[in-house]
Protein backbone atom coordinates (compact mmCIF):
# COMPACT_ATOMS: atom_id res chain seq x y z
CA UNK A 1 0.00 0.00 0.00
CA UNK A 2 1.08 3.60 -0.48
CA UNK A 3 2.18 5.88 2.30
CA UNK A 4 2.86 9.59 2.37
CA UNK A 5 5.85 10.53 4.52
CA UNK A 6 5.45 14.18 5.47
CA UNK A 7 8.51 15.89 6.84
CA UNK A 8 8.03 18.73 9.30
CA UNK A 9 11.25 20.66 9.71
CA UNK A 10 12.64 23.29 11.97
CA UNK A 11 13.89 25.96 9.51
CA UNK A 12 16.09 27.54 12.18
CA UNK A 13 17.97 24.27 12.46
CA UNK A 14 18.82 24.16 8.77
CA UNK A 15 19.87 27.82 8.88
CA UNK A 16 22.35 26.90 11.63
CA UNK A 17 24.00 23.83 10.11
CA UNK A 18 27.09 24.14 7.95
CA UNK A 19 27.57 23.32 4.30
CA UNK A 20 29.14 19.93 5.00
CA UNK A 21 26.05 18.74 6.87
CA UNK A 22 23.79 20.17 4.19
CA UNK A 23 25.69 18.14 1.58
CA UNK A 24 25.48 14.99 3.70
CA UNK A 25 21.75 15.54 4.10
CA UNK A 26 21.21 15.86 0.37
CA UNK A 27 23.33 12.76 -0.27
CA UNK A 28 21.22 10.80 2.20
CA UNK A 29 18.02 11.85 0.44
CA UNK A 30 19.60 10.75 -2.83
CA UNK A 31 20.48 7.32 -1.39
CA UNK A 32 17.00 6.79 0.01
CA UNK A 33 15.35 7.76 -3.30
CA UNK A 34 17.71 5.44 -5.19
CA UNK A 35 16.97 2.55 -2.85
CA UNK A 36 13.25 3.16 -3.21
CA UNK A 37 13.53 3.29 -7.00
CA UNK A 38 15.59 0.11 -7.15
CA UNK A 39 13.01 -1.66 -4.98
CA UNK A 40 10.18 -0.34 -7.16
CA UNK A 41 8.73 1.48 -4.16
CA UNK A 42 9.30 5.08 -5.18
CA UNK A 43 6.19 7.20 -5.75
CA UNK A 44 7.79 10.65 -5.81
CA UNK A 45 9.36 13.10 -3.39
CA UNK A 46 9.98 16.80 -3.09
CA UNK A 47 11.72 19.41 -0.99
CA UNK A 48 9.55 22.47 -0.47
CA UNK A 49 10.48 26.14 -0.75
CA UNK A 50 10.43 28.00 2.61
CA UNK A 51 7.08 28.55 4.37
CA UNK A 52 7.28 32.26 3.52
CA UNK A 53 6.63 31.30 -0.13
CA UNK A 54 3.31 29.65 0.75
CA UNK A 55 -0.11 30.83 -0.40
CA UNK A 56 -3.42 29.61 1.02
CA UNK A 57 -6.69 29.35 -0.91
CA UNK A 58 -9.39 29.09 1.72
CA UNK A 59 -13.04 28.31 1.30
CA UNK A 60 -15.70 29.57 3.66
CA UNK A 61 -19.27 29.07 2.52
CA UNK A 62 -19.56 30.36 -1.04
CA UNK A 63 -16.51 32.57 -0.75
CA UNK A 64 -12.94 31.82 -1.60
CA UNK A 65 -10.14 33.98 -0.20
CA UNK A 66 -6.50 34.01 -1.05
CA UNK A 67 -4.05 34.70 1.77
CA UNK A 68 -0.34 34.82 2.26
CA UNK A 69 1.73 32.45 4.34
CA UNK A 70 1.44 29.11 6.00
CA UNK A 71 -1.62 28.14 7.96
CA UNK A 72 -0.08 28.10 11.43
CA UNK A 73 2.90 29.67 13.14
CA UNK A 74 4.61 26.63 14.61
CA UNK A 75 8.23 25.74 15.18
CA UNK A 76 8.03 22.80 12.80
CA UNK A 77 7.01 23.58 9.24
CA UNK A 78 6.11 21.38 6.33
CA UNK A 79 9.40 20.96 4.50
CA UNK A 80 9.16 17.98 2.19
CA UNK A 81 7.49 14.69 1.37
CA UNK A 82 7.91 11.21 -0.03
CA UNK A 83 5.30 8.92 -1.53
CA UNK A 84 6.37 5.33 -1.05
CA UNK A 85 5.00 1.86 -1.62
CA UNK A 86 5.41 -0.35 1.45
CA UNK A 87 4.30 -3.82 2.53
CA UNK A 88 3.04 -2.54 5.87
CA UNK A 89 3.51 0.22 8.45
CA UNK A 90 6.72 -1.32 9.79
CA UNK A 91 8.38 -1.06 6.38
CA UNK A 92 7.22 2.55 6.05
CA UNK A 93 8.62 3.27 9.53
CA UNK A 94 11.94 1.74 8.52
CA UNK A 95 12.24 4.20 5.60
CA UNK A 96 11.10 7.13 7.74
CA UNK A 97 13.77 6.33 10.32
CA UNK A 98 16.44 6.75 7.67
CA UNK A 99 15.30 10.26 6.69
CA UNK A 100 17.62 13.08 7.73
CA UNK A 101 15.36 15.20 9.94
CA UNK A 102 16.10 18.50 11.63
CA UNK A 103 16.51 18.39 15.40
CA UNK A 104 13.82 18.69 16.58
CA UNK A 105 11.93 17.43 13.58
CA UNK A 106 9.21 14.95 12.79
CA UNK A 107 8.07 12.73 9.95
CA UNK A 108 4.38 11.90 9.86
CA UNK A 109 3.41 8.67 8.12
CA UNK A 110 -0.03 8.59 6.53
CA UNK A 111 -1.47 5.69 4.62
CA UNK A 112 -2.93 6.80 1.29
CA UNK A 113 -6.50 5.77 0.72
CA UNK A 114 -6.96 3.28 -2.07
CA UNK A 115 -9.67 4.36 -4.47
CA UNK A 116 -11.12 1.77 -6.80
CA UNK B 1 -20.83 -26.86 34.50
CA UNK B 2 -19.12 -23.47 34.51
CA UNK B 3 -17.51 -23.01 31.11
CA UNK B 4 -16.18 -19.54 31.95
CA UNK B 5 -12.57 -20.40 32.86
CA UNK B 6 -12.13 -22.90 30.01
CA UNK B 7 -13.50 -20.45 27.47
CA UNK B 8 -11.47 -17.58 28.87
CA UNK B 9 -8.27 -19.62 28.62
CA UNK B 10 -8.99 -20.77 25.07
CA UNK B 11 -10.26 -17.42 23.74
CA UNK B 12 -6.97 -15.52 23.29
CA UNK B 13 -5.26 -18.50 21.63
CA UNK B 14 -8.14 -18.99 19.22
CA UNK B 15 -8.35 -15.27 18.49
CA UNK B 16 -4.64 -14.96 17.74
CA UNK B 17 -4.76 -17.84 15.27
CA UNK B 18 -7.96 -16.61 13.64
CA UNK B 19 -6.50 -13.15 13.13
CA UNK B 20 -3.60 -14.74 11.26
CA UNK B 21 -5.88 -16.96 9.21
CA UNK B 22 -8.43 -14.31 8.33
CA UNK B 23 -6.03 -11.38 8.26
CA UNK B 24 -8.53 -9.14 9.99
CA UNK B 25 -9.12 -8.41 13.65
CA UNK B 26 -12.83 -7.68 13.49
CA UNK B 27 -13.67 -10.61 11.21
CA UNK B 28 -11.76 -12.90 13.58
CA UNK B 29 -13.63 -11.58 16.60
CA UNK B 30 -17.02 -11.93 14.92
CA UNK B 31 -16.32 -15.49 13.82
CA UNK B 32 -14.99 -16.40 17.26
CA UNK B 33 -18.05 -14.93 18.94
CA UNK B 34 -20.20 -17.29 16.89
CA UNK B 35 -17.98 -20.21 17.86
CA UNK B 36 -18.25 -19.27 21.55
CA UNK B 37 -22.04 -19.21 21.28
CA UNK B 38 -21.88 -22.63 19.66
CA UNK B 39 -19.57 -23.90 22.43
CA UNK B 40 -22.02 -22.81 25.09
CA UNK B 41 -24.71 -24.84 23.33
CA UNK B 42 -22.67 -27.96 22.64
CA UNK B 43 -20.06 -28.32 25.39
CA UNK B 44 -22.44 -28.86 28.32
CA UNK B 45 -23.77 -32.02 26.60
CA UNK B 46 -20.72 -33.31 24.75
CA UNK B 47 -18.08 -32.18 27.23
CA UNK B 48 -15.25 -29.70 26.68
CA UNK B 49 -13.01 -30.90 23.85
CA UNK B 50 -9.40 -31.67 24.76
CA UNK B 51 -8.10 -28.94 22.47
CA UNK B 52 -10.68 -26.29 23.29
CA UNK B 53 -8.86 -23.54 21.38
CA UNK B 54 -8.47 -25.69 18.28
CA UNK B 55 -12.18 -26.57 18.43
CA UNK B 56 -13.03 -22.87 18.56
CA UNK B 57 -10.75 -22.10 15.61
CA UNK B 58 -12.23 -24.86 13.45
CA UNK B 59 -15.79 -23.89 14.31
CA UNK B 60 -15.11 -20.19 13.76
CA UNK B 61 -13.45 -20.79 10.40
CA UNK B 62 -16.32 -22.89 9.20
CA UNK B 63 -18.72 -20.20 10.33
CA UNK B 64 -16.64 -17.50 8.66
CA UNK B 65 -16.63 -19.35 5.34
CA UNK B 66 -20.40 -19.86 5.60
CA UNK B 67 -20.84 -16.15 6.09
CA UNK B 68 -18.60 -15.30 3.14
CA UNK B 69 -20.55 -17.68 0.92
CA UNK B 70 -23.65 -16.00 2.08
CA UNK B 71 -22.26 -12.58 1.30
CA UNK B 72 -21.26 -13.69 -2.23
CA UNK B 73 -17.85 -12.11 -1.93
CA UNK B 74 -16.39 -15.45 -1.09
CA UNK B 75 -14.10 -15.84 -4.07
CA UNK B 76 -11.41 -13.40 -3.01
CA UNK B 77 -11.60 -14.17 0.67
CA UNK B 78 -11.80 -17.92 0.37
CA UNK B 79 -8.62 -17.85 -1.61
CA UNK B 80 -7.05 -15.80 1.16
CA UNK B 81 -8.25 -18.22 3.83
CA UNK B 82 -6.98 -21.28 1.99
CA UNK B 83 -3.62 -19.68 1.20
CA UNK B 84 -3.02 -18.69 4.78
CA UNK B 85 -4.62 -21.79 6.17
CA UNK B 86 -2.11 -24.28 4.84
CA UNK B 87 -1.10 -26.38 7.81
CA UNK B 88 -3.29 -27.68 10.53
CA UNK B 89 -4.54 -25.04 12.93
CA UNK B 90 -5.36 -27.77 15.43
CA UNK B 91 -1.72 -28.08 16.32
CA UNK B 92 -1.32 -26.58 19.75
CA UNK B 93 2.21 -25.42 18.97
CA UNK B 94 0.85 -22.98 16.42
CA UNK B 95 -0.90 -20.90 19.04
CA UNK B 96 2.33 -19.72 20.63
CA UNK B 97 3.63 -17.96 17.52
CA UNK B 98 0.24 -16.51 16.70
CA UNK B 99 -0.13 -15.07 20.17
CA UNK B 100 3.35 -13.59 20.09
CA UNK B 101 2.55 -11.90 16.77
CA UNK B 102 -0.61 -10.52 18.28
CA UNK B 103 1.23 -9.22 21.38
CA UNK B 104 3.49 -7.16 19.17
CA UNK B 105 0.55 -5.85 17.16
CA UNK B 106 -1.43 -4.85 20.26
CA UNK B 107 1.58 -3.06 21.75
CA UNK B 108 2.73 -1.47 18.49
CA UNK B 109 4.18 1.99 19.18
CA UNK B 110 1.93 3.46 16.48
CA UNK B 111 -1.04 2.86 18.81
CA UNK B 112 -1.80 5.18 21.72
CA UNK B 113 -0.96 3.83 25.16
CA UNK B 114 -4.61 3.64 26.19
CA UNK B 115 -5.43 1.68 23.06
CA UNK B 116 -2.51 -0.69 23.66
CA UNK B 117 -3.67 -1.56 27.17
CA UNK B 118 -7.33 -2.01 26.22
CA UNK B 119 -6.48 -4.09 23.17
CA UNK B 120 -3.98 -6.25 25.05
CA UNK B 121 -6.48 -6.99 27.81
CA UNK B 122 -9.18 -7.75 25.25
CA UNK B 123 -7.20 -9.82 22.77
CA UNK B 124 -4.61 -11.48 25.00
CA UNK B 125 -6.25 -11.36 28.40
CA UNK B 126 -9.60 -12.43 26.97
CA UNK B 127 -11.42 -9.83 29.10
CA UNK B 128 -14.74 -8.49 27.91
CA UNK B 129 -15.23 -4.79 27.18
CA UNK B 130 -17.34 -4.50 30.34
CA UNK B 131 -14.65 -6.09 32.48
CA UNK B 132 -11.98 -3.75 31.12
CA UNK B 133 -14.26 -0.75 31.67
CA UNK B 134 -14.90 -1.74 35.28
CA UNK B 135 -11.21 -2.24 35.90
CA UNK B 136 -10.31 1.23 34.58
CA UNK B 137 -13.42 2.85 36.07
CA UNK B 138 -14.53 4.30 32.74
CA UNK B 139 -17.78 3.75 30.84
CA UNK B 140 -17.85 0.65 28.59
CA UNK B 141 -18.53 2.91 25.59
CA UNK B 142 -15.12 4.55 26.12
CA UNK B 143 -13.30 1.21 26.06
CA UNK B 144 -15.36 0.05 23.09
CA UNK B 145 -14.37 3.20 21.23
CA UNK B 146 -10.67 2.83 22.07
CA UNK B 147 -10.68 -0.76 20.84
CA UNK B 148 -12.65 0.05 17.69
CA UNK B 149 -10.32 2.93 16.82
CA UNK B 150 -7.24 0.79 17.45
CA UNK B 151 -8.55 -1.98 15.22
CA UNK B 152 -9.36 0.55 12.51
CA UNK B 153 -5.85 1.96 12.70
CA UNK B 154 -4.34 -1.53 12.52
CA UNK B 155 -6.35 -2.10 9.35
CA UNK B 156 -5.99 1.35 7.72
CA UNK B 157 -2.31 1.95 8.43
CA UNK B 158 -1.62 -1.75 7.91
CA UNK B 159 0.14 -2.49 11.18
CA UNK B 160 1.49 -5.99 10.56
CA UNK B 161 0.78 -9.14 12.55
CA UNK B 162 4.40 -10.02 12.78
CA UNK B 163 7.27 -10.60 15.10
CA UNK B 164 9.49 -7.55 14.57
CA UNK B 165 12.83 -7.80 12.82
CA UNK B 166 15.80 -8.57 14.97
CA UNK B 167 17.11 -5.00 14.92
CA UNK B 168 13.94 -3.78 16.57
CA UNK B 169 12.83 -6.74 18.62
CA UNK B 170 14.45 -5.55 21.83
CA UNK B 171 12.88 -2.11 21.68
CA UNK B 172 9.50 -3.61 20.83
CA UNK B 173 9.75 -6.16 23.64
CA UNK B 174 10.42 -3.35 26.07
CA UNK B 175 7.18 -1.71 24.89
CA UNK B 176 5.25 -4.94 25.50
CA UNK B 177 6.63 -5.29 29.04
CA UNK B 178 5.81 -1.65 29.69
CA UNK B 179 2.16 -2.20 28.74
CA UNK B 180 1.93 -5.20 31.07
CA UNK B 181 3.52 -3.29 33.95
CA UNK B 182 1.20 -0.35 33.32
CA UNK B 183 -1.79 -2.67 33.60
CA UNK B 184 -0.36 -4.05 36.85
CA UNK B 185 0.19 -0.62 38.34
CA UNK B 186 -3.25 0.55 37.30
CA UNK B 187 -4.59 -2.26 39.47
CA UNK B 188 -2.06 -1.85 42.26
CA UNK B 189 -2.05 1.91 42.72
CA UNK B 190 -5.53 3.02 41.90
CA UNK B 191 -5.70 6.79 42.10
CA UNK B 192 -9.40 7.18 41.53
CA UNK B 193 -11.14 4.30 43.28
CA UNK B 194 -12.37 4.43 46.84
CA UNK B 195 -10.35 1.37 47.81
CA UNK B 196 -6.58 1.38 47.61
CA UNK B 197 -6.32 -1.26 44.93
CA UNK B 198 -8.39 -3.11 42.38
CA UNK B 199 -7.14 -6.68 42.41
CA UNK B 200 -8.35 -7.74 39.01
CA UNK B 201 -5.98 -5.76 36.81
CA UNK B 202 -2.92 -6.80 38.79
CA UNK B 203 -3.92 -10.42 38.50
CA UNK B 204 -4.50 -10.00 34.76
CA UNK B 205 -1.07 -8.42 34.36
CA UNK B 206 0.55 -11.35 36.16
CA UNK B 207 -1.36 -13.74 33.94
CA UNK B 208 -0.21 -11.84 30.83
CA UNK B 209 3.38 -11.90 32.09
CA UNK B 210 3.15 -15.68 32.49
CA UNK B 211 1.94 -15.95 28.89
CA UNK B 212 4.82 -13.70 27.76
CA UNK B 213 7.32 -15.84 29.62
CA UNK B 214 6.07 -18.88 27.77
CA UNK B 215 6.28 -17.00 24.47
CA UNK B 216 9.64 -15.33 25.07
CA UNK B 217 11.51 -17.92 27.09
CA UNK B 218 14.80 -16.95 28.70
CA UNK B 219 14.19 -13.22 28.33
CA UNK B 220 15.68 -11.98 31.57
CA UNK B 221 13.65 -8.76 31.66
CA UNK B 222 10.37 -10.61 31.06
CA UNK B 223 11.22 -12.95 33.94
CA UNK B 224 12.26 -9.95 36.04
CA UNK B 225 8.93 -8.26 35.41
CA UNK B 226 6.96 -11.35 36.45
CA UNK B 227 9.09 -11.66 39.62
CA UNK B 228 8.61 -7.99 40.39
CA UNK B 229 4.82 -8.16 40.10
CA UNK B 230 4.60 -11.37 42.15
CA UNK B 231 6.70 -9.91 44.96
CA UNK B 232 4.59 -6.74 45.05
CA UNK B 233 1.28 -8.49 44.79
CA UNK B 234 2.23 -10.94 47.55
CA UNK B 235 2.17 -8.05 50.00
CA UNK B 236 -1.15 -6.68 48.91
CA UNK B 237 -3.30 -8.23 51.67
CA UNK B 238 -1.15 -6.40 54.23
CA UNK B 239 -1.22 -2.99 52.53
CA UNK B 240 -4.58 -1.98 53.96
CA UNK B 241 -5.32 -2.15 57.68
CA UNK B 242 -8.60 -3.17 59.30
CA UNK B 243 -9.64 0.52 59.30
CA UNK B 244 -9.09 0.72 55.53
CA UNK B 245 -5.97 2.86 55.94
CA UNK B 246 -2.71 2.37 54.05
CA UNK B 247 -0.09 0.40 56.03
CA UNK B 248 3.55 1.22 55.23
CA UNK B 249 5.90 -1.67 54.53
CA UNK B 250 7.69 -1.63 57.90
CA UNK B 251 4.42 -1.87 59.80
CA UNK B 252 2.73 -4.54 57.71
CA UNK B 253 1.52 -7.79 59.26
CA UNK B 254 3.82 -10.21 57.48
CA UNK B 255 1.63 -13.18 58.28
CA UNK B 256 -0.78 -11.75 55.69
CA UNK B 257 1.78 -11.91 52.90
CA UNK B 258 1.15 -14.62 50.30
CA UNK B 259 4.18 -16.83 50.82
CA UNK B 260 3.68 -18.88 47.67
CA UNK B 261 3.96 -15.78 45.49
CA UNK B 262 7.06 -14.60 47.34
CA UNK B 263 8.70 -17.99 46.91
CA UNK B 264 7.89 -18.00 43.20
CA UNK B 265 9.19 -14.46 42.73
CA UNK B 266 12.45 -15.28 44.51
CA UNK B 267 12.89 -18.50 42.55
CA UNK B 268 12.46 -16.59 39.28
CA UNK B 269 15.09 -14.10 40.38
CA UNK B 270 17.52 -16.89 41.24
CA UNK B 271 17.04 -18.24 37.75
CA UNK B 272 18.27 -15.01 36.13
CA UNK B 273 20.86 -14.00 38.72
CA UNK B 274 23.64 -14.92 36.30
CA UNK B 275 22.92 -11.87 34.15
CA UNK B 276 25.70 -9.35 34.41
CA UNK B 277 23.79 -6.31 33.25
CA UNK B 278 20.35 -6.59 34.78
CA UNK B 279 17.66 -4.38 33.29
CA UNK B 280 15.31 -2.15 35.28
CA UNK B 281 12.69 -4.84 36.00
CA UNK B 282 15.29 -7.23 37.38
CA UNK B 283 16.74 -4.53 39.61
CA UNK B 284 13.31 -3.53 40.91
CA UNK B 285 12.46 -7.19 41.55
CA UNK B 286 15.73 -7.58 43.47
CA UNK B 287 14.74 -4.58 45.61
CA UNK B 288 11.29 -6.05 46.24
CA UNK B 289 12.96 -9.35 47.22
CA UNK B 290 15.15 -7.62 49.81
CA UNK B 291 11.99 -6.14 51.30
CA UNK B 292 10.58 -9.62 51.88
CA UNK B 293 13.44 -10.63 54.18
CA UNK B 294 12.77 -11.02 57.91
CA UNK B 295 11.60 -7.96 59.84
CA UNK B 296 14.40 -5.74 61.11
CA UNK B 297 16.86 -7.46 58.82
CA UNK B 298 16.31 -5.41 55.67
CA UNK B 299 19.68 -4.80 54.09
CA UNK B 300 19.25 -1.10 53.37
CA UNK B 301 22.77 -0.71 52.03
CA UNK B 302 21.95 -3.28 49.37
CA UNK B 303 18.66 -1.52 48.59
CA UNK B 304 20.48 1.82 48.29
CA UNK B 305 23.03 0.24 45.94
CA UNK B 306 20.30 -1.27 43.77
CA UNK B 307 18.51 2.08 43.53
CA UNK B 308 21.75 3.76 42.57
CA UNK B 309 22.10 1.26 39.71
CA UNK B 310 18.47 1.77 38.73
CA UNK B 311 18.95 5.53 38.67
CA UNK B 312 21.81 5.10 36.21
CA UNK B 313 19.46 3.21 33.86
CA UNK B 314 16.38 5.30 34.54
CA UNK B 315 17.39 8.72 35.79
CA UNK B 316 14.10 10.11 37.02
CA UNK B 317 12.85 11.89 40.14
CA UNK B 318 10.81 8.93 41.47
CA UNK B 319 13.84 6.64 41.44
CA UNK B 320 15.88 9.36 43.13
CA UNK B 321 13.19 9.70 45.80
CA UNK B 322 13.25 5.96 46.55
CA UNK B 323 17.02 5.96 46.57
CA UNK B 324 17.04 8.86 49.05
CA UNK B 325 14.72 6.93 51.39
CA UNK B 326 16.94 3.82 51.22
CA UNK B 327 20.07 5.89 51.83
CA UNK B 328 18.45 7.56 54.83
CA UNK B 329 17.75 4.13 56.34
CA UNK B 330 21.32 3.00 55.68
CA UNK B 331 23.20 6.18 56.58
CA UNK B 332 20.77 8.42 58.43
CA UNK B 333 18.20 11.12 57.62
CA UNK B 334 20.81 13.77 56.80
CA UNK B 335 22.21 11.76 53.88
CA UNK B 336 18.70 11.11 52.58
CA UNK B 337 17.72 14.77 52.74
CA UNK B 338 20.77 15.86 50.79
CA UNK B 339 19.83 13.47 47.96
CA UNK B 340 16.33 14.95 47.99
CA UNK B 341 17.67 18.47 47.63
CA UNK B 342 18.08 18.00 43.86
CA UNK B 343 14.35 17.33 43.54
CA UNK B 344 13.23 20.68 44.91
CA UNK B 345 13.23 22.17 41.43
CA UNK B 346 11.29 19.27 39.93
CA UNK B 347 7.77 20.39 39.12
CA UNK B 348 6.18 16.92 39.00
CA UNK B 349 7.66 16.16 42.42
CA UNK B 350 5.91 19.19 43.87
CA UNK B 351 2.63 17.52 42.95
CA UNK B 352 3.76 14.07 44.18
CA UNK B 353 2.49 13.24 47.67
CA UNK B 354 5.21 10.64 48.38
CA UNK B 355 7.95 13.22 47.85
CA UNK B 356 6.49 15.56 50.47
CA UNK B 357 5.71 12.68 52.85
CA UNK B 358 9.25 11.28 52.58
CA UNK B 359 10.77 14.72 53.20
CA UNK B 360 8.43 15.23 56.12
CA UNK B 361 9.47 11.95 57.75
CA UNK B 362 13.18 12.76 57.39
CA UNK B 363 12.69 16.28 58.76
CA UNK B 364 10.73 14.84 61.70
CA UNK B 365 13.59 12.39 62.40
CA UNK B 366 15.96 15.36 62.59
CA UNK B 367 13.59 17.14 65.01
CA UNK B 368 12.73 19.86 62.47
CA UNK B 369 9.05 19.64 63.44
CA UNK B 370 7.81 22.89 61.84
CA UNK B 371 9.28 22.04 58.46
CA UNK B 372 7.99 18.45 58.77
CA UNK B 373 4.45 19.67 59.46
CA UNK B 374 4.50 21.97 56.47
CA UNK B 375 5.78 19.12 54.25
CA UNK B 376 2.98 16.83 55.47
CA UNK B 377 0.46 19.55 54.65
CA UNK B 378 1.86 19.77 51.13
CA UNK B 379 1.58 15.99 50.82
CA UNK B 380 -2.07 16.18 51.91
CA UNK B 381 -2.78 18.83 49.33
CA UNK B 382 -1.36 16.69 46.53
CA UNK B 383 -3.35 13.47 46.91
CA UNK B 384 -7.02 12.75 46.22
CA UNK B 385 -6.93 9.18 47.56
CA UNK B 386 -8.98 9.22 50.81
CA UNK B 387 -7.07 6.27 52.32
CA UNK B 388 -3.76 8.04 51.79
CA UNK B 389 -5.14 11.32 53.11
CA UNK B 390 -6.17 9.62 56.34
CA UNK B 391 -2.70 8.12 56.71
CA UNK B 392 -1.10 11.56 56.26
CA UNK B 393 -3.46 13.27 58.70
CA UNK B 394 -2.47 10.75 61.32
CA UNK B 395 1.21 11.44 60.68
CA UNK B 396 0.57 15.14 61.04
CA UNK B 397 -1.24 14.63 64.37
CA UNK B 398 1.58 12.39 65.62
CA UNK B 399 4.03 15.28 65.17
CA UNK B 400 2.24 16.92 68.09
Amino acid sequence: MQYLLVIYDNPEYWARVGEAQMDATMRRHGEISDDLKKAGKFGGCGALMPPASATCVRRSGDKTTITDGPYAETKEQLGGYYVIEARDLDEAIAYARRLPLSDPGVCEIRPIRELD
Amino acid sequence: MDLGPRLKAAYPKALATLIRLLGDFTAAEDALQDAVTRALEVWPDQGVPGEAAAWLVTTARRRHIDLLRHDRIEERHRRLVSENGAGDPAEATLFGDDMLRLVFTCCHPALAREAQTALTLRALGGLTVDEIARAFLVPPATIEQRITRAKRKIRDARIPYEIPERAEVEERQAAVLEVVYLIFNEGYLSTTGPELSRPDLSREAIRLARVLNRLLPAQAEAIGLLALMLLHDARRPARIGADGAFVPLDQQDRSLWITGMIAEGRALLDKIRAHENPGPYQIQAAIAAVHTSSPGETNWRKVARLYERLEMLQPNPVVRLNRAVAVSKAEGPEAGLSLLADLEASEPMQRYPYYHAARAALLADLGRVEEAASAYREALASTTNPVEQEHLRRKLRDLG
